[in-house]
């Protein structure tokens, strides 16, 4: 997956591992709450459409209802009525409110259908001092208004799911979507990032660890240069002084010493240093 | 959300019919019609004179009013503009196609139905995100 080699551009230090660590807390949280919401919006998603698939059926209903109501009007009221009908429109008397529902953060538009008793008067929708149907089927007429409003009441409902049914289906998407990308996206690369961020860390203790040891190493090996030179320049001046005393050359008398060292290593017992102040004396005495 | 268009609080809107005439003329009479001052209406008669430019001009304009939030069709209709009723996304206004008289109502048409189905197909498969 081409997720899982990706990482975030950051410089390794405890303080980056720490701001990632926080942030990788944040998107699982995220996650966990866009998934609650995704899930919240599914069952009401479930809910609508079984509403709209029942609401279809019932709209069908009463579109016939309010078709037969209207043949029958036609029919005993004369065509004319169809005149009448149309050219006394003035101004809507059934009109549509709409407002929003909140569904997990999701507005979903609601439209009631309501009657709007200012509006129309003069019109055919208000009841009493309609002139539609007066000279005969005046009560068809009426019959047919109301088949109609009924009709206007479903059609109201159904369009008010079917909006809801739109913006939840765009929210839903939207929220798998999110879902989706923190799950697949952001956490594994926050978690990339930890574990790159991790291993530099280790890398660089295991570095300053092997550099400490280097330099104590190096410092052992100095003292011991130091120690051996100190030690060969002792030697060198006590040869000197034998040379001197007994008046033999230098190169003899470091042979002799050399000699000696031997001969008194072969004994166990005191200390070298202690020896060669033995030695000494014995020199001088003679 | 940024992307989604914000939803009007209306607190009255119309009810715009695109159908053929009895159609019209029933939700007249209970009361859905509107002409304003410029003679404007919110309902458009269909008949064999009406040309399918008319009806897509219509349409066009009752689903870029303000004051509309319903636009109802006759399916036939719709099947006319076809292209256009599914075409629109927006949520408001509503578009909600009603059987016709003349026309027997066919679910399958229906581009919200349509929609329905396709996504009872499509949630069942989608519905574990893993």
């Amino acid at each position: 997956m081409s997720g899982q080699t990706q990482r975030l551009n950051v410089v390794p230090t405890v303080t980056m591992l720490g701001v990632m660590k926080a942030r990788l807390v944040g998107a699982t949280r995220g996650h966990a709450l866009l998934k609650k919401k995704s899930d919240a919006l599914t069952v009401q998603f479930r809910a609508i459409l079984k509403k709209i698939v029942a609401a279809k059926e019932s709209m069908g209903e009463a579109m016939r209802a309010s078709s037969f109501s209207l043949a029958e009007a036609k029919y005993v009221a004369g065509d004319g009525v169809r005149h009448v009908v149309l050219q006394s429109v003035r101004s809507a008397s059934l009109r549509v409110r709409s407002h929003q529902e909140n569904v997990a953060g999701v507005k979903l538009p609601k439209f009631t259908h309501f009657v709007d008793p200012a509006a129309g008067s003069a019109g055919p929708s208000n009841a009493s001092p309609s002139l539609t149907g007066l000279a005969r089927g005046g009560q068809q007429v009426a019959a047919c208004r109301a088949a109609h409003v009924k009709a206007i009441e479903v059609l109201v409902e159904l369009a008010s799911l079917q909006t809801s049914f739109l913006t939840l289906d765009e929210a839903i998407k939207t929220t798998n979507r999110r879902v989706n990308a923190l799950e697949n996206v952001v956490k594994p690369r926050l978690e990339n990032t930890i574990s790159y961020i991790k291993g530099e860390l280790d890398e660089l203790e295991r570095e300053d660890f092997f550099r400490l040891k280097k330099i104590q190493g190096y410092k052992k090996r100095e003292i011991e240069r130091q120690m051996a030179a100190a030690k060969q320049f002792a030697e060198e001046q006590l040869a000197e002084e034998v040379a001197l005393k007994r008046g033999i050359s230098v190169g003899a008398a470091t042979n002799m010493l050399v000699a000696v060292v031997e001969i008194i290593s072969c004994d166990a017992g005191a200390p070298e240093s202690h020896l060669f102040i033995e030695w000494r004396r014995f020199c001088f005495r003679r | 959300m940024a992307g989604r268009p914000s939803i009007p609080t209306n607190s009255s809107a119309l009810i715009a019919i695109i159908a053929d005439e009895d159609t019209v003329t029933g939700f007249l009479l209970a009361g859905v019609g509107n002409v304003d001052l410029r003679k404007k209406t919110n309902y458009l008669i269909v008949d064999n004179k009406t040309t399918v430019k008319q009806i897509e001009d219509a349409f066009k304009e009752f689903t870029t009013r303000e004051d509309i939030a319903i636009v109802l069709i006759s399916q036939y209709v719709a099947n006319m503009i076809r292209f256009l009723v599914d075409s629109y996304n927006r949520p408001v206004p509503a578009i909600l196609e009603i059987p016709s008289k003349d026309h027997p109502y066919d679910p399958a048409h229906d581009s919200v139905l349509s929609r329905v189905k396709y996504l009872f197909s499509a949630e069942s498969v989608a519905s574990d995100r893993r």
